[in-house]
């Protein structure tokens, strides 16, 4: 089954879909498995989570905001 | 007779009260501290000559950390330029991440749930905790991650400067997620040894 995707190949993907634009395949296989998937609904949101920290680096500090 | 942009314009003094923050994000990118002083000491420069132009519409940190942007990069095309070409890294397959995972393709680990990972972001320890799991990381994988992530560039980009394929990089913006996140979850979000002990989802 080309859309039985693992653990490992959907993570591999997840990180893909935050440098590239999947492809139709690709998407469908995702949904199917992050769907049932606890750990990897985790992981997608992990690494959402550590763009916006990098966006944020480096954090609050000096007291001045200008 | 004021011109507004005149009395908006950042004085040297207040530019220079953001050395610091400016020092940390380049230190972040070059990992290396005279290339990072380097790369702040020309964007300060660069902003005197150009305060009277700071339109202010923007915060004048966020107008030095445009400036610093293009400093940095110029920082990572000298290194580049400095480094002799890797005949290793031709392939780079990413079998060295087998180990976040069983023979069945499951997590090795499961990734924990993380408590409220958006008060973390409030935190300045947090940002410590996030510099030293990118420091734990190898050279090459935290350079193109924080290029991806802290500048913002496309990983087209990102090859070309680092000189590597574009499935390369991938694998190594991938590798340096897988880290860093097995990283926080272990030194940060740590589930048993907060207070949030007693809500552990089974």
């Amino acid at each position: 089954m080309i859309f039985r995707l693992t653990c490992k190949e959907a993570s591999r993907l997840i990180s893909q879909g935050m440098d590239r634009r999947l492809s139709i395949t690709e998407k469908i296989g995702l949904r199917l498995h992050v769907g049932i998937c606890d750990a990897c609904t985790r992981f997608t949101s992990q690494v959402k989570f550590l763009r916006d920290a990098l966006k944020a680096f480096p954090g609050p500090d000096d007291p001045e905001k200008r | 007779m004021l011109m507004p942009s005149e009395s908006s314009a950042p004085t040297p003094l207040e530019l220079e009260r953001h050395r610091p923050y400016l020092l940390r994000f380049a230190l972040l990118q070059l990992r290396d501290r005279s290339a990072a002083e380097d790369a702040v000491q020309d964007t300060l420069l660069a902003a005197i000559q150009s305060a009277a132009r700071f339109a202010g519409q923007s915060s004048v940190r966020t107008w030095l950390v445009g400036i610093l942007k293009h400093k940095v990069i110029d920082g990572i095309r000298k290194t580049s330029r400095e480094r002799p070409p890797d005949p290793g890294s031709a392939a780079d397959t990413g079998e060295d991440l087998d180990v976040f995972f069983a023979d069945d393709g499951h997590f090795a680990e499961i990734p924990e749930t993380w408590a409220s990972p958006e008060r973390s972001l409030e935190e300045r320890r947090f940002f410590e905790a996030l510099e030293r799991c990118l420091q734990a990381l190898p050279k090459n994988t935290a350079t193109a991650f924080t290029m991806r992530e802290l500048m913002g560039l496309e990983t087209e980009e990102i090859c070309k400067e680092l000189g590597i394929s574009t499935s390369n990089c991938w694998v190594m913006l991938y590798r340096a997620r897988m880290g860093l996140r097995a990283c926080l979850e272990r030194t940060w979000f740590q589930p048993g040894g907060g207070s949030d002990k007693g809500e552990r989802l089974g």
